[in-house]
């Protein structure tokens, strides 16, 4: 079991191209449909926690390891979560950073630039558009976002003044 | 191998390289995880650039891209990057650790307690509130690097592409990285030929 997990979870990591999301749709079926290893609620469950829970969304793939074998399921999913990605990220840094600074590489940086800013755009707009139910949930994004754009405040004080909003907004909801 | 990269860094920048211990990666990126909520992306922002200095907007938007074109949490691989960069292979595991730990303790307690706070429709408010909050800061976050950087038009024009690929279209991301990429380094090549 902890074997066939860490083969899966390494594979599943090295394909997460922008992250977990990329990758649920395989992991519910490897995990649920071919393992049959949890039922589907569960699996939902915990895809509901991972994007709850603080951290990167590839915290879906430990929670599958603690939820199918306890502590050493979640210290292997954890370990074939991070140790595959995170070499292959310290072997191109290495390498970019010792190829020297032709024009190539000094175009190849700059145009990641855009690239970054426009996929941490797209990455905000989709979480918008699930999280954003009716008119108060927008206000918050569009207010948060605002805020954090024309201020320096912490934004600890705007997530918690948007969760003190969600709050009130059931509260004053008949 | 690691000593000659703050030299190349330093003669980039024109500033000096900040120093920067295992500690204070191990805590910042400890920070992150722990404040992530809905996405950690903002808070790598903040703490970096804003609050230890480590690195200004466009040195930090390249680290980021590179990030986000690797597999993986582009979150671990920024702490791979940037520990790496300061510290070496042990710099790099600091950072991750430090980013990880705080995140896996809070989902697991979650797992187990799940049943007890998600029938709590106040608890469930203030989720949902801070959702929508945390979406709003990962937008202010892209919003604030380009306004900071300056972009030329073909650079927002590329970025705008990205954009509408990735977030309305929802395109595929590999087969958009594969297309953009050409597209953002031409325009960055371009930018620098003009």
């Amino acid at each position: 079991m902890l074997f066939h997990l860490a083969i899966l979870i390494t594979l599943l990591s090295l394909l997460a191209f922008g992250g977990a999301n990329a990758i649920v749709p395989e992991l519910h079926r490897q995990v649920v449909d071919v393992m049959g290893a949890m039922s589907d609620a569960d699996f939902t469950n915990l895809f509901a926690l991972a994007q709850t829970a603080p951290g990167p969304n590839v915290l879906i793939l430990p929670l599958v390891g603690w939820r199918l074998a306890g502590a050493a399921g979640l210290a292997v999913a954890t370990a074939a979560t991070v140790v595959p990605t995170s070499t292959l990220a310290l072997l191109t840094g290495r390498i970019l950073s010792r190829a020297g600074e032709s024009r190539f590489l000094k175009a190849l940086r700059a145009g990641l630039v855009p690239l970054a800013i426009g996929l941490i755009l797209a990455s905000g707009f989709v979480l918008a558009r699930a999280a954003d139910r009716d008119a108060l949930s927008v206000a918050i994004t569009v207010l948060g976002a605002f805020a954090l754009v024309l201020s320096r405040i912490n934004p600890i004080w705007l997530m918690a003044a948007a969760a003190a909003a969600g709050v009130a907004g059931r509260l004053m909801s008949p | 191998m690691v000593s000659e990269l703050p030299a190349k860094h330093e003669s980039r920048s024109g500033r000096a390289e900040p120093r920067v211990t295992h500690t204070a990666l191990f805590l910042a990126f400890l920070k992150m995880g722990l404040l992530g909520f809905g996405g950690v992306a903002p808070w790598v922002r903040q703490v970096i650039v804003e609050e230890r200095r480590w690195m200004d907007d466009r040195e930090f938007a390249s680290l980021l891209g590179l990030s986000q074109v690797l597999p993986g949490a582009n979150t671990t691989n920024t702490a791979v990057l940037l520990g790496d960069r300061f510290l070496g292979i042990s710099g790099a595991a600091a950072a991750v650790f430090g980013l990880m730990a705080m995140p896996l303790a809070i989902a697991v307690a979650l797992v187990e307690l799940y049943g007890a706070v998600s029938d709590n429709p106040y608890v469930a408010a203030a989720i949902a509130g801070a959702g929508a909050g945390a979406a709003g800061l990962v937008i202010g976050t892209g919003l604030k690097i380009a306004r900071n950087l300056k972009l030329s038009p073909r650079i927002i024009l590329a970025t705008l592409v990205t954009f509408v690929a990735v977030g309305i279209l929802r395109l595929p991301l590999l087969w958009v990285l594969l297309c953009v990429i050409p597209l953002t380094v031409g325009a960055a090549w371009l930018d620098r030929n003009s």
